[in-house]
């Protein structure tokens, strides 16, 4: 509510209001560390995203054979979902026996713009377990596949399964929360026992029972994280609508006679949005956290697709041989955790007011 | 506060039903039931068909679900978790075996954890702002960041592999059995070593966080300027005002986390090869053993509601403010 007044206050004198979302990213901004966390979300979130570009055993652009090719920027369209569809690669890069390094020809005027890490995820380029080379910067795998490659497309993996399962967590939970929080009475009773039920539960012992009988694949992976995630959200959530309910502009609202759905849609939820942003960004770190987890015990991402939790797995079980894989994506989880921790405070601090006073 | 405990009692019950009738349906909706996995050996369809059937009926899988769980109840009333479908031994001779390695790593880092960041949570309330509170609130936010099995994986790599330094693989050496009493502690204690600082280390940050966070809000409080104003001590005042008060949320926490600390960690766990529950819940898990999953369930959730439950009570103990009559 203090929100709502400083709000009013300060856009009293200026002539273009000032949403509530433009004032909280402007204060986020004074905020070093959480800059920071944020700045590099926000690489890894494009080393995700431009992965295809970054580690690629087939080049961004090339001339073979008298033709001109771009197999690596067609893999970057790839991950739009659907594009598949409407370009596809050319003909002998489409092919899986093709082996474009084979085939390289420089007598006959080929060339070739390589990726940064010339070196697919899946590709087998070298002697197995090999050390930290000029070649491959992290060494290899026990299957002779580039670890930095890998570490790479396992970014992938990681994001996708933080964003996504906790969009899962996030609808289920707003939407069980505000039933719980605005119908009150049998509804909110059985949910909330439902909750307390699911959170007797140890997370990890949960989803480890679940994905007993699913199928170990990256999707079930978030599926089950999203399942098992959202009771905290609509925990959060029915917190927030309970007090909201009962605040002036809601009475107001509801006296000019807006239907109960509507109430809740446009007039409670925006307003209990900002809390549940914080736990939904700590709950992406925790996300990462299990999938790497489940991808370590065997339960997540399967070879030989790469995954933070798999990289992590080789070097365990090659200890003795082969400990270079171990800190690469040691370092990457931490990072990864850490960023969206830092972030997740700033929020929590730049979202209430009465913290922001205080610090002062 | 006797119709509070009893209200208490009642809703845990309802809880504890709903959760074991969840984790039975949820189990035995699984494809892949303990006897197929064990018959998946047999070569001979015929046979291995006839020993699916035996093994089913022997399980008591051919009946109903809604009659398999009535039976399970039943059991359990009289304390009987059954025996397991693995190794035939009793759950509860299976679950006693394990109990101890977690429950002593448990209690050994809940202690640690108490110790260390008290005076850590208390000195920095006290120098707020300065320096010493700034680095090591960064150092442990840092360290708080850090997930438990990366650290247990770089703790392995090199303190145990590349400089030799700690054992990682159990809790005791090869040819345990030769060695004197005292060598066989200092075994046992090196074993203890790493996975002990892996539950640790992440749960510093946390509390000492958290006791700093309390001190501050309880030394704004009036009755410590009238502590102050009557001319205590600094110190007095800190220990015996502040701190004793700021307390009291620390319960709640404490009644948060030591459940789950109990419940071990599969991964760590694994990874140390530490025969604890989160283990044997695994195994379990990959086993299909139903009764062991099911009473490993149930009693973790019987510890959640159980130290919850006992906190909120605590609550009102050290707190009078606080009613349980509404």
């Amino acid at each position: 509510m203090a929100t709502e007044a400083t709000t009013n206050t300060t856009t009293a004198g200026a002539p273009a209001a000032r949403s509530y979302w433009h004032i909280t990213w402007r204060r986020f901004r004074g905020h070093r560390l959480g800059m920071v966390g944020l700045c590099v979300v926000a690489v890894l979130f494009l080393v995700a995203f431009l992965s295809p570009i970054l580690a690629n055993e087939q080049p961004i652009l090339c001339r073979f054979d008298g033709g001109i090719y771009y197999p690596a920027v067609v893999d970057l369209v790839h991950q739009v979902p659907g594009t598949s569809l409407i370009i596809q690669k050319q003909r002998p890069y489409r092919l899986a026996t093709f082996d474009f390094k084979r085939e390289f020809d420089p007598e006959r005027g080929d060339w070739a713009l390589w990726t940064p890490v010339r070196y697919g995820p899946r590709e087998i380029a070298a002697e197995p377990l090999a050390g930290p080379s000029s070649r491959h910067w992290l060494g290899t795998d026990q299957s002779g596949r580039d670890v930095l490659s890998r570490m790479v497309h396992g970014t992938v993996v990681s994001m996708k399964v933080g964003f996504l399962s906790m969009g899962i967590a996030v609808i289920l939970g707003l939407v069980f929360g505000c039933i719980a929080g605005y119908a009150g009475g049998i509804a909110d009773l059985v949910i909330s026992r439902f909750i307390e039920v699911v959170q007797c539960f140890p997370a990890f012992f949960l989803i480890l029972a679940v994905l007993a009988w699913f199928p170990p694949s990256i999707e079930n992976v978030m599926i089950v994280i999203g399942l098992t995630r959202w009771v905290g959200i609509a925990r959060f959530a029915r917190g927030e609508i309970l007090r909201i309910r009962e605040t002036d502009y809601a009475l107001a609202a509801r006296s000019l006679g807006v239907r109960p759905a509507q109430l809740v849609l446009r007039h409670l939820l925006p307003n209990a949005l900002a809390p549940v942003l914080v736990s939904v960004t700590f709950g992406i770190a925790v996300s990462i956290l299990i999938e790497a987890g489940l991808s370590w015990l065997g339960f997540g991402v399967q070879p030989p697709d790469a995954s933070w939790g798999t990289i992590l797995r080789s070097g365990y079980e090659n200890l003795f041989t082969a400990g270079h894989m171990i800190p690469p994506a040691c370092v990457a989880i931490f990072l990864a955790v850490l960023s969206f921790n830092l972030v997740g405070d700033t929020l929590r601090d730049v979202i209430d007011p009465r913290l922001q006073a205080e610090r002062a | 506060m006797f119709s509070y405990i009893l209200r208490r009692l009642v809703t845990g019950l309802v809880t504890l039903f709903g959760i074991s009738v969840i984790s039975f349906f949820i189990i035995q909706l699984v494809p892949g039931d303990p006897a197929q996995i064990q018959t998946s050996q047999i070569a001979d369809a015929a046979v291995s068909e006839r020993v699916y059937q035996q093994l089913r009926e022997l399980y008591g899988l051919d009946k109903p679900i809604p009659v398999q769980y009535a039976n399970w109840v039943g059991k359990l009333v009289v304390g009987d978790f059954g025996s397991s479908f693995h190794d035939g031994r009793r759950v509860s001779a299976k679950i006693g075996e394990a109990l101890w390695p977690t429950l002593s790593v448990a209690l050994l880092s809940f202690m640690l954890t108490l110790i260390i960041s008290t005076p850590i949570g208390i000195y920095s309330a006290l120098r707020q702002g300065g320096g010493f509170d700034r680095s090591v609130s960064t150092g442990l936010y840092m360290l708080y960041s850090v997930p438990n099995y990366v650290a247990g994986m770089l703790l392995i790599l090199y303190l145990g592999v590349k400089w030799d330094l700690l054992p990682f693989r159990g809790m005791r050496s090869d040819g345990y059995d030769e060695m004197t009493t005292l060598g066989q502690m200092w075994d046992l204690a090196q074993h203890y070593v790493l996975i002990t600082f892996c539950f640790t280390f992440g749960n510093l940050a946390y509390y000492s966080r958290f006791i700093r966070q309390n001190l501050l809000e309880v030394v704004r409080q009036d009755y410590i300027r009238t502590a102050r104003a009557k001319g205590l001590g600094e110190r007095s005042v800190v220990l015996k005002h502040a701190f004793t008060n700021s307390l009291i949320p620390l319960i709640s926490l404490i009644g948060l986390t030591l459940p789950f600390v109990l419940g071990g960690s599969v991964i760590l766990e694994y990874m140390f090869n530490w025969p604890g529950l989160g283990r044997l819940y695994f195994e379990s898990v990959l086993q299909r053993d139903y009764p062991t999953i099911m009473a490993l369930n149930f009693i973790t959730a019987l510890l959640v509601l159980g130290i919850t439950f006992i906190a909120d009570l605590t609550y009102g103990l050290v707190d009078p403010r606080i009613s349980y009559e509404k």
